[in-house]
């Protein structure tokens, strides 16, 4: 079983690209419009290059980030509910990118709202580590983390409230809903370099984390430094997760759910889950950013929304199963 | 050769010094026992000692690098985390972490590890679903497979059924017969008594005795820090220790 996980993934992942490359609203036959992307095609080719891959390669930029980030977190806090948004980066993130909204910068400047949500998501890390320090314990790590995401829900929420007009206050709760639709390669290359710092740091954490597996005082006299844990990932959660909110809105679930389903097949060994929780996370989003062109194709219906109602049922059943296994 | 040495070792509580200039050493092939009644500092000590608590005073363990350091001491904390269900093998196998890059040796050191605390049966199972005694000798494997010089134990044989109190504490006899040394905190006065070649007794932060089992555990010491009363004999089952009560 442990072994199928990798093959699974490995497979599903390129059929995944290559079914969200392929569908669309211009309704090009599949061979065709792969083609295109690398054949010039006139319109076609502009669709598939400017449209469908930066769609595709965010989809998979970002269900990584999330995935990774969601094993991680657990892993550094032994707890299968955590999520990458505890340390209050995403809420951070999202604030930004509802102040660019609400301010009329990001229809002034495209990359306006990429660039502050990126901003708010740098001003949230300085403040965890500001409460939290460097030093100190995972619980003052969550208590300094949900503090950040009440207060940058709250400012979120006076945007609202103060929004100029009705659209304004709309545009803010679509683009909180998450979604990939409409995005350019420009947001691909803005997100690329945060993330792969972001992977790169949390990858490193594989040993500690399972080290972590025996408690912190085991893992400490095993020759881990838990302060170096604790910076890395934060500063690879914030990097990945913080540009995931940036270019994609808030979608929830991925972080939490990914972990739960593929724990079994890594042996629980949370080193192994990392890797794997990142192409899963991946394979996820690509998948539930193609339903969302299918199942609706003409009301725009939205990503973080879609994850949310397929997730959370998921997630009740996860505990279910859990509740019954610990009982 | 020493394999630990703790000069004035001092550490702080807030404001209140839980562990209170306390010298020790450690010599290969050694079972020291660490006693005291509750709050008399001896994970303190321990944690101390390792460095992973802020100390004042100089421990020879808390002066290495933490790799080396894992090489030099495996550490079995009293809270006995599992925090994933992993099988019991991969747990083990964290006891070889210091010792990376991965080598042959490590198959065998958890092998040799797991048969020495009876747990070959118990390799492929979950160690989150074994009872809370199999989980402790898991843990104890794991120290074992680190396969360092020294051993410090904290209330390792809490929990268990009679007889893996005794095969550990016979375990940690084998060890020091193979040159290996371990410092092993526990409540139980009998066992430590019988298996112990020294024992350490600690009262609030201060050392107060340290010996043969015979010299620490007199009549003195145990009324006026632990307030009971025991028979210590040696006779023709080595060292009997029995608690009686307790004194005013």
């Amino acid at each position: 079983m442990t072994r199928a996980l990798p093959l699974a993934l490995g497979a599903l992942l390129p059929l995944l690209f290559a079914a969200s490359l392929a569908i669309g609203p211009a309704g090009v036959p599949w061979g065709q419009s792969l083609a295109a992307l690398v054949r010039e095609d006139g319109l076609l080719t502009l669709v598939m290059r400017e449209i469908r891959l930066p769609r595709a390669l965010l989809a998979i930029m970002v269900g990584a980030s999330l995935g990774l980030a969601g094993a991680a977190m657990q892993g550094y806090l032994r707890n299968p509910l955590a999520e990458p948004g505890l340390i209050g980066v995403s809420g951070s993130a999202a604030l930004g990118a509802v102040i660019a909204i609400h301010t009329g910068l990001a229809a002034a400047f495209t990359l306006g709202l990429p660039l502050l949500a990126l901003a708010g998501a740098a001003i949230g890390v300085a403040l965890i580590l500001f409460l939290a320090g460097p030093r100190g314990s995972s619980l003052t790590l969550i208590l300094a983390g949900i503090a950040i995401s009440a207060l940058a829900g709250a400012f979120t929420s006076l945007a609202l409230n103060l929004s100029p007009n009705p659209f304004a206050a709309s545009e803010i709760v679509f683009w909180m809903m998450g979604s990939l639709d409409d995005r350019s390669m420009t947001h691909v290359w803005i997100a690329l370099p945060f993330m792969a710092v972001g992977w790169a740091l949390m990858l490193t954490l594989g040993r500690a984390l399972d080290a972590l597996t025996l408690g912190e005082d085991a893992a400490e006299a095993l020759g881990m430094s838990l302060t170096r844990v604790r910076l890395t990932l934060v500063f690879g959660v914030a990097a990945a997760v913080g540009a995931a909110t940036a270019v994609a809105g808030a979608i929830g679930f991925v972080g939490l759910v990914v972990p739960h389903i593929l724990r079994p097949f890594v042996g629980a060994r949370p080193s192994r889950l990392l890797l794997a929780s990142a192409a899963g996370g991946a394979a996820l989003v690509l998948a539930a950013d193609i339903a969302v062109r299918l199942i609706l194709p003409d009301r725009d219906l939205k990503l973080g929304v879609l994850m949310a109602i397929v997730g959370a049922p998921l997630f009740l059943h996860l505990i279910y199963k859990t509740r019954k296994e610990v009982a | 050769m020493s394999l630990l040495s703790v000069r004035d070792l001092t550490v702080m509580r807030g404001d209140c010094p839980v562990v209170d200039g306390v010298s020790i050493d450690l010599e290969a092939s050694e079972v020291v026992g660490l006693i005291g009644p509750n709050g008399a500092g001896k994970t303190s000590l321990m944690r101390g000692a390792l460095g992973i608590l802020p100390i004042g005073g100089t421990s020879s363990l808390a002066a290495l690098s933490p790799r080396d350091r894992a090489r030099a001491v495996a550490w079995m904390p009293q809270s006995r985390e599992i925090a994933w269900p992993v099988s019991v093998e991969s747990l083990v196998t964290l006891g070889r972490i210091p010792h990376l890059p991965a080598g042959p040796g490590d198959a065998a050191a958890v092998t040799r590890a797991l048969d020495r605390l009876d747990l070959a049966s118990f390799r492929d199972r979950i160690a989150t679903r074994l009872s809370g005694g199999e989980q402790a000798r898991v843990l104890l494997a794991r120290v074992l497979a680190q396969e360092t010089p020294l051993i410090l134990a904290d209330e390792p044989i809490a929990g268990l059924d009679p007889a893996h109190q005794i095969a550990t504490m016979e375990m940690f006899r084998d060890l020091a017969a193979e040159g290996r040394s371990v410092l092993v905190a526990s409540h139980d006065l009998g066992l430590a008594a019988r298996y112990c070649t020294r024992l350490v007794m600690l009262d609030r932060g201060r050392l107060v005795a340290d010996g043969p089992p015979g010299e620490v555990l007199t009549d003195a010491n145990l009324r006026e820090i632990f307030g009971i009363r025991a028979r210590f004999e040696i006779g023709k089952d080595g060292i009997v220790f029995q608690l009686l009560e307790r004194v005013a």
